[in-house]
């Protein structure tokens, strides 16, 4: 089975309400020794086994659907160890 | 002397103003909590109202949870005082393991404002003796998280407690086993996704059957005040 | 943050002594006249940060350069009323509702951003119209939105459409604002421009009406809310200064706004705060244009000095220049104008609410708008040149050459259906188009009861607030347009969407008291354009006049369109209205079995410009039905009488879709049945369908009729008994005609939006 991750953040220029929020309420926790937070998705894609180009069709679903190129940025990843 | 009914004010608060406005037709006395001081102000009973608090940032409650005021209602729960939670507060509840499971998104992932049927399953809480087992009430039901999930032995003991207090007639948001509100063991701490606090008056609500939580905990208060905590404690708690 | 400290800067000093270096002023959209009246000004080639405020307070969106000769018509036509507490100029007009009581309303347009992303563009639209609501001392108490979009069964509209309500909704949910209804319309006009009018309303005690004027020398301006980032500065990208290394996102400047509803709504409770508590002077909300809009205007209204230390600006991202934190676009903003003595104390309260809030500068009586940077003056102007005194264009205009053919295409004689199965099935038809049918899918994404005070919302005609629980005072409003009457003829077309609002307003047992417009054309380059903006003008500041109720604001949108394709003009209009109890409001319905059917109102032959022909034709073409406000006044007496006397139990206006649609409505609404007797004589399918105007469904209950009767004859209206309310009636019985039974009815009217969404 061959797995791509693909992360999806907003663009660093861009906003972050929850990022912000979650930010605003370390210091609940006793944590006040953090500059920012920022808040995206992890996307995991399994492919069936006989795909061999799973990579570039994940770059193909992270740009036309995951992400919205607008406000967000996407990375695709192979995690160690799987064969995609 | 009418009963005292805190309402917490989160930042992101909405329906608090609504909150106040049916404790205050249901015939009890609205006070203001503010959601940073450890102050419970002599209350009889706590509503934790719908919105958004703190944003609903990460996951709707989550950070209302550590809230000032939610500890010493954690510990006024424990010692039996009414504690109600709609929607947001529904939320903070479940966050703040006073009451099992969670609640996600809704199934069909939208928000969705319809009126909602639901049955009253349990008489038995702080906040629904005053309705008669089985009814049908009417009360708006206004989420994009409102879907009650938890695992099924969980569902299984309440189910078998009694603890499922309201259950949908016309499942909105994908709940397992229809279930719109549950209460804990000891049937002082409600929480449901509808808004009683809409369903007050008929010209602005679909009914009036959102009195009947107000009828029932003043029932409950005047049943049972030795919950109440002395002004000093509060004090020290700062 | 030592990066700036790095980076050049365009300082006044600079500019003195670099008379001649060439500057990017065409890029930034000014004219070469325009330019050349800057340096006239200042007596020097303006700075970087100057220039980037040129460019964004002369620009289209913020000097109304195209429109001001014409919006000027509304001013001088405008009905004097003791009710206008502030009108056209301040951040939204202010109507006083009785003697302690004000209202606040204002429509707006975000119809670019909307498309570029729609939940986005839409959020923050709704977001800007409450802050301009907040500046005025009002509680925002509910909103509303327009929506216009391409075909419904075009992709796009697949990714707009949902987008667009996503952001309404998300945004007005999350700030705790009922959406009291609007209205949703299809045409492939907008296709490439979807047009997204937002409307809030507020409420405040007269006496705590705020202005924008930074008066008071050695008052402290004080910025509230969110961080500055690089929000929407795309436009001033070209000054980016070449000293200055990108490591960023390739796309570090990006034109979308993320509006933060939380944040918003931490705003509003802390800014109602300081003004219960008297600690303003002056309050501004930061808009389209940000600080560069939000000094010049609070300078230039005040005591005409300011000075402000940009680097005290909190900001959210890296490596800012001062024309980038001039310009930044940041949602969740505000200025205020605070006495020393209470600085200290406002800044407390916004702690409270984990709002930031920071002291940037002071007011002066220099006469100058001044602002430094680590020290340096990279601003230096009057205030006035930018907020007040931008250029005034009187731009060519053009009947378009179209008119006269497209006048004599009349759609009344097009084909239409004769045997009664035939009309059975455009019953169905037109309740099933997309312009007609039910608009759930979109209306249950919003809240519309927080705050308790919601009497009427979706899909009545106007929605309607109680404001005061103990009196039962409140406000209906109601927003209307139809940019296919105002393509046949757009002082009609304008008059009708004005005529169509106050109706709704009316029907409620409301009284009409005051406009605001969003106006939404194409380029203003156009001459045909410019000559369709100038009619629809008059059309409103005429009909206002003749009504006598003010246009107290509003806002005009240009440059929708797609390369040389305009959009339909499409004047949006807003109408409030007051009535004394709210518990006495007329709603949707049909009331009880027994109560009579009526129409109020004369049905002619008018179906050009009908939704009809559209729907079921695709034609477009001939005259709009004809407009008599004197008919609509009377209307709206009638109506506030039988509302006071609660001689009705439903009414319902006619518009798209005429009688047919309003029966569909009605019964859909009420569960009930309707039993339907057309007038002898009739012919059924012109009664049914015919958009006339100044036309209402009423139910009257038993032992009403004669009352209602005379109440209109005395008032001249003409009335048509239809027919009676039959709960035992399976939906609409149009005797000697044809049944519909009500499952059929909903079949056709209700889903289809979200079955064209894939849903």
């Amino acid at each position: 089975m061959a797995r791509v991750v693909v992360d999806v953040m907003l663009k660093s220029e861009i906003l972050d309400p929850q990022g912000e929020a979650v930010l605003g309420a370390l210091p609940r926790l006793g944590v006040t020794d953090v500059n920012s937070v920022r808040i995206g998705k992890r996307v995991e894609i399994e492919f069936d086994d006989s795909v061999t180009n799973a990579e570039e069709q994940s770059q193909i679903i992270a740009d036309q659907l995951l992400a919205n190129p607008v406000i967000e940025n996407f990375t695709v990843s192979v995690p160690d160890g799987n064969a995609a | 002397m009418s009963a005292r009914i805190g309402i917490v004010t989160f930042p992101g608060s909405l329906d608090d103003r609504d909150a106040a406005r049916a404790v205050r037709l249901g015939g009890a006395e609205p006070v203001p909590l503010w959601h940073d001081d450890a102050v419970l102000r002599s209350v009889d009973a706590v509503f934790l109202p719908g919105g958004f608090s703190y944003g609903d940032a990460l996951r709707c409650g989550a950070i209302a949870r550590f809230s000032e005021v939610m500890g010493l209602v954690r510990d006024a729960a424990g010692r039996g005082m009414p504690v109600l939670g709609v929607c947001n507060g529904f939320q903070v509840l479940c966050e703040s393991h006073l009451l099992p499971g969670a609640l996600v998104r809704n199934a069909h992932l939208r928000y969705r404002n319809r009126p909602a049927r639901l049955r009253v399953e349990s008489a038995d809480t702080a906040w629904t003796s005053a309705y008669a087992p089985g009814a049908e009430v009417v009360f708006p039901a206004k989420h994009g998280e409102g879907r009650y999930v938890a695992d099924e032995a969980v569902l299984d003991r309440l189910e078998a407690n009694g603890q499922v207090v309201f259950r949908y007639l016309d499942n909105p948001n994908g709940a397992m086993r229809d279930i719109a509100g549950i209460a804990n063991e000891a049937g002082n701490v409600v929480g449901l996704m509808p808004h009683p606090e809409h369903a007050v008056e008929a010209l602005t609500g679909p009914s009036t059957d959102g009195l009947g939580v107000v009828a029932s905990v003043l029932a409950a208060v005047h049943a049972n005040r030795t919950y109440d905590e002395p002004h000093q404690t509060e004090g020290a708690a700062r | 943050m030592n990066a700036q400290l790095n980076v050049v800067v365009d300082t006044v000093g600079v500019a003195d002594a670099t008379p001649d270096e060439k500057q990017p002023y065409a890029e930034l959209g000014l004219a070469e006249d325009e330019y050349a009246r800057i340096r006239e000004i200042l007596g020097r080639r303006p700075t970087q940060s100057e220039l980037a405020m040129y460019s964004i307070m002369w620009s289209e969106h913020c000097s109304y350069k195209s429109s001001k000769v014409h919006l000027r018509q509304f001013g001088q036509k405008n009905p004097k009323t003791p009710r206008l507490l502030a009108g056209i100029g301040e951040n939204a007009g202010v109507v006083a509702i009785d003697d302690h009581l004000a209202v606040t309303f204002k429509v707006e347009s975000h119809n670019h951003p909307s498309f570029v992303e729609p939940k986005q563009g839409a959020a923050t639209g709704v977001g800007g119209i409450i802050r301009d609501i907040i500046a005025m001392g009002a509680r925002p108490v509910a909103v509303m939105d327009s929506l216009r979009f391409g075909e419904l069964d075009h992709p796009d509209t697949g990714r707009v459409l949902p987008g667009v309500v996503e952001g309404v909704g998300h945004y007005g949910n999350c700030v705790g604002l009922p959406n009291i209804g609007g209205e949703t319309f299809f045409d492939p006009c907008y296709q490439g421009n979807p047009l997204v009018n937002a409307l809030s309303v507020g409420v405040l005690p007269r006496e705590r009406l705020q202005s924008m004027q930074a008066s008071g020398v050695g008052n402290v301006v004080i910025l509230l809310g969110a961080k500055t980032g690089r929000d929407g500065i795309g436009g001033v990208s070209v000054l980016a200064s070449a000293t200055f290394s990108e490591d960023d996102d390739s796309d570090s400047r990006p034109s979308v706004q993320v509006g933060d509803p939380f944040t918003e709504k931490l705003l509003i409770e802390s800014c109602l705060e300081l003004f219960d508590a008297g600690l303003v002077v002056g309050i501004q909300d930061l808009g389209g244009a940000g600080l560069t809009c939000a000094l010049s205007e609070t300078a230039a209204a005040g005591d005409g000095g300011m000075h402000v230390d940009l680097e005290l600006v909190p900001l959210r991202a890296h490596g800012m220049e001062p024309h980038d934190i001039l310009a930044s676009e940041s949602q969740e903003r505000m200025l205020a104008i605070v006495a020393p003595a209470n600085v200290e104390q406002v800044l407390a309260r916004a702690r409270r609410w984990g709002l930031l809030a920071t002291a940037i500068g002071e007011v002066t009586d220099s006469g100058r708008l001044v602002v430094d940077y680590h020290g340096q003056t990279v601003v230096d102007v009057p205030p006035a040149s930018l907020a007040d005194e931008g250029p005034v264009y009187h731009r060519p205009i053009a009947e378009p050459n179209d008119l006269g053919l497209i006048a004599v295409d009349r759609a009344e004689t097009l084909p239409r259906p004769a045997a009664d199965e035939e009309i059975r099935q455009t019953v169905l038809d037109m309740a099933a188009s997309p312009n007609l049918c039910d608009k759930g899918w979109i209306t249950e994404q919003y809240d519309s009861s927080v705050f308790g005070n919601t009497v009427l919302g979706a899909p009545h005609d106007a929605g309607v607030v109680r404001l005061d629980e103990r009196t039962g005072v409140g406000i209906a409003l109601a927003l209307d347009g139809n940019g296919r009457y105002a393509r046949l003829d757009p002082y009609t077309g304008a008059q009708l969407a004005l005529a169509e609002a106050y109706r709704n307003v009316a029907v409620t047992g409301a009284t009409p008291i005051a406009v605001s417009d969003c106006l939404n054309f194409g380029s203003p380059e156009d001459p045909h354009v410019m000559w369709q903006f100038e009619r629809a003008v008059t059309g409103i500041a005429d009909a206002c006049q003749k009504l006598g109720i003010p246009v107290t604001g509003g806002n005009v949108s240009f440059y929708n369109q797609t390369g040389r394709e305009a959009i339909h003009p499409t004047p949006v209009i807003g109408v409030l209205g007051v009535i004394d109890d709210v518990a006495r409001r007329i709603p949707l319905g049909l009331g009880r079995t027994g109560d009579t059917i009526a129409l109020i109102g004369t049905t002619g032959e008018e179906l050009s410009g009908s939704e009809w022909a559209w729907a079921m034709h695709r034609h477009l073409g001939g005259v709009p039905p004809k407009v008599d406000l004197d008919h609509e006044m009377k209307l709206a007496e009638l109506f506030a009488r039988l509302a006071s006397t609660e001689q009705l139990a439903a009414a319902h206006d006619l518009s798209e879709g005429g009688l047919a649609q309003a029966l569909v409505e009605a019964i859909c609404h009420s569960g009930m049945g309707a039993n339907i007797l057309l007038p002898e004589g009739a012919d059924p399918f012109t009664y049914l369908f015919s958009e006339s105007t100044g036309r209402v469904l009423v139910v009257i209950p038993r032992g009403q009729e004669l009352a209602v009767r005379s109440a209109c004859e005395q008032r001249g209206l003409p009335i048509t008994p239809l027919g009676v309310v039959d709960a035992n009636t399976d939906g609409l019985h149009l005797r000697d005609h044809f049944d519909i039974g009500r499952a059929e009815l909903e079949a056709a009217w209700k889903g289809r939006i979200g079955a064209a969404l894939g849903e």
